[in-house]
C-alpha cells in the first residue's frame, strides 16, 4: 500500500519497511515475534517497561519511537495489550501449510470466539479474505483489552490488522 | 462568609491533583465544581493513557478518575458539586452559587482549574439536531451510555477527533469518515489507525459545506479546500449521516481568570487568550492559581501534573511544607512534564508555556 500516513491515517508499506520496531522476514519466520508499528514521536514506553527481554528499547526520551531488538523477542506478547495505541501486532510465520498467525489487541465487543471465521482487514480497512480465531484472551491483568490470534495464509502476515465479525 | 485555606474551582484532573496534593501536605481544601458529578472529563475517558508509569500510562481516565476520589475522600477533602463559581472578588472573596443560595466564601489561595468549552463552527444546517461538539458525543456515549447516532461525519482530526471517532465505533456506530481543512491528520499516527484499519476513511483538505435534513441531520456535504482554505467548487462529496460532530478544538473556560485581573497573553498553541503564570502556576495576582486546559489546551496527563504543582505550591506558602522539600517535589513534577510536552506534537506547547511563563515575569 502506498501513501502518506499523514494523510490516509495508516502507514503505508513503505513508512513500515524503515521502521525500528519491524522484525524481518527471517526471523518472522522461526517464530512469534512482536511488531511495533509505532513511528511517531510521541510521549509513550508502556512497551518498554513491561517488556522483560530487552527487546523493546525507548531510553530516556519517552518520545523516541520504540525499537524492537528481535532476536531479544520470545514472542511472550505481553507488550500487546499493554499499548495504549494498539500498535503491537504479534506476528508468527512458522506455521505448518505457509500460514501465520497474528495476535491482535480487540476492543470492540461481541468478542468473537475460538474457531469463528472473521474477514481480515489490511490497515486501511479493506477486505483481505477470511480468518480463523483460534484464541481469544482476555483477563484481569490486561484491563479490559482482549486480545484475538488469527489464523491467515503466510502472504497476509504483514497485512492482515483488524478483522470485521460475519456475524 | 465561609472562611477556608484554599478553595479549588473545578474538580476535573488539574482540580483533584491539586486538592489531593495539599491535602496531603495538611491544606483544609474545598473543592466547587458546577456539575452534578466530579471528575471533569476524565470519567469519559475510557481508553488507556499515554507517557510513562509516573504519567500513569495504560490506565483508563476513569480509572484515574475514581482514584483521585478515593483519595480526596480519604484526605477529607470536601468537594462541593452543583456549585457554581460567579465571580472572584478583592483578597480571595468568591460567591459561589449552590443551588438555589448563594455563599460567600473566603480562601487564602485559589485555584482556577475550570477547563475549557467546544469550539463550534458555523454552516448552514449547523443548528439541526444532530450537529453536535465531539465531547458531547462522548459524554452521550461513555458516561449516560447512550449512542448519539447511528452514521457520523467527524469534523476535525486532531486527538479529541480521532479518539471520539474510535470510541463511537465501540458504541456500536458507523463513522463515515473524519474530514478537517488541514493537510496533515492533527491526532496522534496511532489513534488514526485504529479506525483507518476498520474502514475510516480521512478526507484531509476537507471542511464541511452543510448539513442537510428537515427535521434533524440526514446527510452532509463536504467540499475540499486550497492551500489558502478556499473551498474548490465541484469537489463536493455526500455523505448519509444522522450525526456531524465537531472536534474543532478547545477554548479555555478563563471568564473567572479575566474578571480576577489576571495579566493575560496570546498563545493560539494553547487555545488563545491565557493567564500569565509561573513554574508554580501562579498567574499575576498573588495567591490566584491556574492549572489545566484554563492554563493553555493540553491533556489530562498534563493537566494533573499542573495541578500537582499548584498544590505543592499553595501548601509551600502557607507554611505547610518548607521550601527544600517543596523545590525537590516540584522539580521531580515539572521533569515529568518535560517528556509529555516533547516530540512534535509536544515542543510546540513546551514553547507556548515558557511564552506564558515569560509574560509573567514582565509584571
Amino acid at each position: 500500500m502506498a501513501g502518506d500516513s499523514t494523510r490516509t491515517g495508516f502507514l503505508s508499506d513503505e513508512e513500515l519497511k524503515n521502521g525500528p520496531g519491524i522484525p524481518g522476514e527471517a526471523r518472522r519466520r522461526k517464530g512469534a515475534v512482536a511488531v511495533l508499528e509505532c513511528l511517531e514521536d510521541i510521549p509513550c514506553n508502556p512497551c518498554e517497561a513491561i517488556c522483560k527481554y530487552d527487546a523493546i528499547t525507548i531510553g530516556e526520551d519517552i518520545t523516541t519511537p520504540p525499537r524492537l531488538t528481535e532476536d531479544n523477542c520470545v514472542g511472550c506478547r505481553s507488550c500487546v495489550p499493554i499499548c495504549p495505541g494498539l500498535a503491537i501486532f504479534i506476528v508468527d510465520e512458522s506455521l505448518e501449510d505457509e500460514k501465520a498467525a497474528i495476535e491482535m489487541s480487540y476492543e470492540y465487543r461481541p468478542l468473537p470466539e475460538k474457531g469463528d471465521i472473521v474477514t481480515a482487514l489490511d490497515r486501511a480497512g479493506q477486505e483481505i479474505g477470511d480468518a480463523t480465531v483460534t484464541a481469544v484472551k482476555k483477563t484481569e491483568k490486561m484491563d479490559r483489552t482482549a486480545t484475538v490470534i488469527i489464523e491467515i495464509p503466510r502472504d497476509w502476515s504483514m497485512k492482515a490488522r483488524a478483522i470485521k465479525l460475519k456475524r | 462568609m465561609r472562611r477556608c485555606e484554599m478553595v479549588c474551582i473545578g474538580a476535573g484532573p488539574a482540580g483533584l491533583a491539586a486538592a489531593v496534593e495539599a491535602a496531603r501536605n495538611g491544606v483544609d481544601v474545598v473543592v466547587y465544581d458546577e456539575n452534578e458529578r466530579p471528575g471533569g472529563q476524565l470519567f469519559k475517558q475510557i481508553h488507556k493513557f499515554f507517557g510513562s508509569r509516573e504519567h500513569r500510562a495504560q490506565e483508563r481516565g476513569f480509572d484515574i478518575g475514581n482514584s483521585f476520589l478515593t483519595e480526596a475522600r480519604e484526605l477529607s477533602v470536601e468537594v462541593s458539586l452543583n456549585s457554581v463559581v460567579l465571580g472572584i472578588y478583592e483578597n480571595g472573596a468568591l460567591n459561589v452559587m449552590i443551588r438555589d443560595r448563594i455563599e460567600q466564601v473566603k480562601a487564602e489561595k485559589t485555584l482556577v482549574a475550570t477547563g475549557a468549552s467546544e469550539n463550534m463552527i458555523p454552516f448552514p444546517g449547523w443548528t439541526l439536531p444532530g450537529v453536535i461538539g465531539a465531547g458531547a458525543a462522548q459524554t452521550m456515549a461513555n458516561i449516560h451510555g447512550i449512542r448519539p447516532g447511528n452514521d457520523i461525519l467527524m469534523v476535525g482530526s486532531g486527538n479529541v477527533g480521532v479518539i471520539v471517532s474510535y470510541q463511537m465505533i465501540q458504541a456500536g456506530a458507523r463513522v463515515a469518515a473524519v474530514i478537517d481543512a488541514a493537510p496533515k491528520i492533527g491526532g496522534y499516527a496511532v489513534h488514526a489507525a485504529k479506525i483507518a484499519r476498520v474502514g475510516v476513511p480521512f478526507f484531509m483538505s476537507h471542511t464541511i459545506k452543510e448539513a442537510r435534513g428537515k427535521e434533524r441531520v440526514e446527510g452532509a456535504t463536504i467540499i475540499e479546500v486550497d492551500d489558502n482554505w478556499n473551498p474548490l467548487p465541484g469537489t463536493e462529496k455526500q455523505f448519509e449521516v444522522d450525526t456531524v460532530c465537531i472536534a474543532v478544538g478547545l477554548n479555555p473556560a478563563t471568564q473567572l481568570i479575566r474578571m480576577a485581573g489576571c495579566k493575560m497573553a496570546n498563545s493560539p498553541v494553547l487555545g488563545g487568550q491565557l493567564p500569565a503564570h509561573d513554574l508554580n502556576q501562579e498567574t499575576s495576582i498573588k495567591g490566584l492559581y491556574v492549572a489545566g486546559d484554563a492554563s493553555g489546551i493540553e491533556e489530562a496527563s498534563t493537566a494533573i501534573i499542573e495541578g500537582r504543582i499548584a498544590g505543592l505550591a499553595i501548601a509551600n506558602s502557607l507554611g505547610y511544607l518548607d521550601d527544600s522539600a517543596f523545590l525537590s517535589a516540584r522539580d521531580e513534577q515539572l521533569q515529568s512534564m518535560v517528556g509529555m510536552r516533547s516530540g512534535s506534537h509536544g515542543e510546540v506547547r513546551a514553547k507556548a508555556k515558557e511564552y506564558l511563563n515569560t509574560m509573567m515575569e514582565e509584571r
